[in-house]
């Protein structure tokens, strides 16, 4: 058998068994270097993650839910009014931003004028308010929901200041899942002689729920964590529980925030406590948008 | 091609074509091998047929009618506007927002494009078939349940199950779907099968008209010849507007063929007109304008 040669005169055969390339080097040391950043990245997730169960797991009991904060009995106090209030926030977060952002989503996907100035410029100030710095939601309650329209820091003022704050993610969220429902299901739909609002009534919007319902609980999670708006509108610490939509409310992140900068260690201890039910929360409405969005892949 | 500017409107008319009658093409002779069935109804009728997106010319002048229970193939090349013609029956144009159209159809001599036409009555005498299979995610029932559920009728469960199996029956899917018809998805069967779904959902709206955009396409040519066998039949009940880019299957499946091309104008501008129109025994073996010889002898398209 001859040996083949390239035109260099380099025998290809010994070529592929040669000792390592520079370039196999260098290939480790890139892959070395990308495992690092990853590692750092997580690797203060884990020490935080760590940190909060170690001083939270002993307060972690029955107290925490069945009692209300308390000054003078820190060991016991517990969180039940926060823990409440940031639930009935999560739902009325839901209960607005569902209709409102659905019905903005479909609006500029099915019914305006592609590409005209005023969809243009609405598409564009959607984007920046996905921006805007949560503060200024609170200012924006403040000035109008508190001070003009309902007199105190309501939930329903709560709810709707968060509302406002994750609108802009929802819509965008809608919109893109809208957008993904193909066109072939509206002409489809259209050419067997329904009307735009049934299309988009009995067409567009089921096959667009998946991706509705990942993005409004991404959102939720989101506004649930959020303390500076309800701080600039004035929730403060509250140790009854909220039986309506116009009593007085606290949240978790306002709880944590008090407790954490307290001096004593039991109060220190409540608010590791008070954080590994936030992330809790969290965790299962982060999964439960995973869950949605597994369970209903495209199916075209 | 020979084209000479037309003094009243400008615009370079086909010479090459004996017409003398202007541009008017109406057959309602009983010739040329044409279907046996008579006398000859013109359901539908274009009249100087134009259709602009935005400022572009798309299509030019169509005039031409279509017989009832009969099958109608628009055919020509790429950008020659068929598809846009066809979507004129049903008024799909409407849905592409810079769409205008100029002109006349008429329908039982009702003109579509006028003002106080609601396009959703209009597709739902006129149904549409389009070239990629596009079942909806739901079951075979759910498939076609929804031109009647859209419809504004109320129907009974058990009237509409038997609406619903006289479709699947019509589209000659039943036999195979008879099994799971109400549980199995519509996207779980075989292209060609997808393809009769859609018909049989057309049909279920009781369309008085059938407009197929190149139904085959997507097909292998098994699924298309069971397609094509059922055009046959659903021709005896429905008036059927075919537009393909298969020579052969508009020789094979119908009645009348219209073949459009795509030309420049004066400007550069490329726009479709129709070239002939024709009984397809006629137009295949002895066609009047040599634009349309020359496509259908395979030296352009």
């Amino acid at each position: 058998m001859s040996t083949l040669t390239t035109t260099r005169g380099v025998d290809k055969a010994a070529a592929l068994t040669g000792a390592p390339h520079e370039n196999l080097l260098k290939e480790r040391l890139f892959r070395g270097v990308l495992l690092a950043c990853l590692v750092f990245a997580t690797f203060f997730l884990v020490v935080l993650f760590a940190y909060i169960i170690i001083e939270g797991a002993a307060r972690f009991d029955a107290n925490l839910f069945l009692n209300q904060f308390s000054q003078i009995s820190p060991e016991t106090a517990g969180g039940q009014s926060a823990i409440l209030g940031t639930i009935y926030l999560g739902l009325l977060v839901i209960a607005i931003t569902v209709p409102l952002g659905t019905a903005a989503a479909v609006y500029l996907e099915e019914y305006a004028t592609k590409g005209s100035r005023l969809s243009r410029t609405i598409d564009v100030n959607i984007q920046n308010l996905a921006a805007v710095p949560s503060v200024v939601y609170g200012l924006l309650g403040l000035g109008i929901f508190v001070r003009v329209i309902f007199g105190e820091p309501t939930l329903l003022v709560g709810g709707l200041i968060l509302s406002l704050l994750v609108l802009p993610v929802v819509i965008v969220a809608a919109r893109e899942a809208i957008k993904a429902v193909p066109p072939s299901l509206r002409e489809g739909s259209l050419g067997l002689g329904a009307t735009r609002w049934q299309t988009t009534w009995k067409m567009v919007l089921p096959n667009a729920i998946p991706g509705i319902a990942t993005g409004v609980i991404l959102a939720v999670s989101r506004a649930i964590g959020e303390a500076a708006p309800l701080v600039v509108i004035g929730v403060g610490l509250i140790t009854f529980n909220p039986n309506s939509l116009d009593d007085r409310f606290t949240a978790l992140p306002i709880l944590i925030f008090d407790t954490a900068k307290r001096p004593q260690e039991a109060f220190q201890d409540l608010s590791a406590a008070l954080i590994i039910v936030s992330l809790i929360l969290l965790i299962v409405l982060n999964s439960t948008a995973i869950f949605i969005r597994n369970r209903y892949t495209r199916k075209w | 091609m020979t084209t000479s500017p037309n003094p009243t409107t400008g615009v370079g008319v086909p010479t090459s074509a004996p017409k003398t009658e202007g541009p008017r093409i109406t057959l309602e002779h009983e010739e040329h091998g044409d279907r046996e069935r008579a006398p000859m109804d013109m359901i539908v009728r274009t009249e100087d047929l134009d259709v602009y997106y935005g400022d572009f010319w798309a299509v030019r002048k169509v005039t031409m009618d279509v017989a009832r229970n009969q099958i109608t193939a628009l055919i020509g090349p790429s950008g020659c506007g068929k598809s846009t013609v066809l979507r004129c029956f049903n008024r799909m144009n409407d849905l592409i927002p810079t769409a205008r159209v100029e002109g006349h159809v008429t329908y039982h001599g009702q003109d579509l494009y006028a003002k106080n036409v609601d396009p959703v009555e209009v597709r739902r005498q006129v149904g549409m078939v389009f070239q990629r299979p596009n079942p909806f995610p739901k079951t075979i029932f759910e498939n076609v349940a929804y031109g009647p559920k859209v419809s504004g009728v109320k129907y009974s469960r058990s009237d509409l199950d038997d609406l619903v199996v006289e479709a699947l029956k019509g589209a000659a899917l039943w036999e195979e779907v008879k099994a799971e018809y109400k549980d199995k998805s519509g996207l779980a069967l075989s292209g060609g099968q997808q393809q009769r779904l859609c018909i049989a959902r057309a049909i279920a709206t009781e369309p008085e008209i059938i407009l197929m955009d190149e139904p085959c396409s997507a097909l292998d040519p098994i699924a298309t010849a069971l397609i094509e066998d059922l055009m046959q039949e659903l021709v005896t009940k429905y008036t059927v507007i075919i537009v393909t880019h298969n020579m052969q299957q508009a020789a094979r499946v119908s009645d009348r063929t219209a073949f459009f091309t795509a030309n420049l104008d004066d400007r550069g501008q490329r726009f479709g007109e129709l070239v002939e129109y024709d009984y397809t025994a006629k137009l295949f073996s002895n066609p009047a304008d040599s634009r349309t010889e020359d496509y259908i002898s395979g030296r352009f398209g």
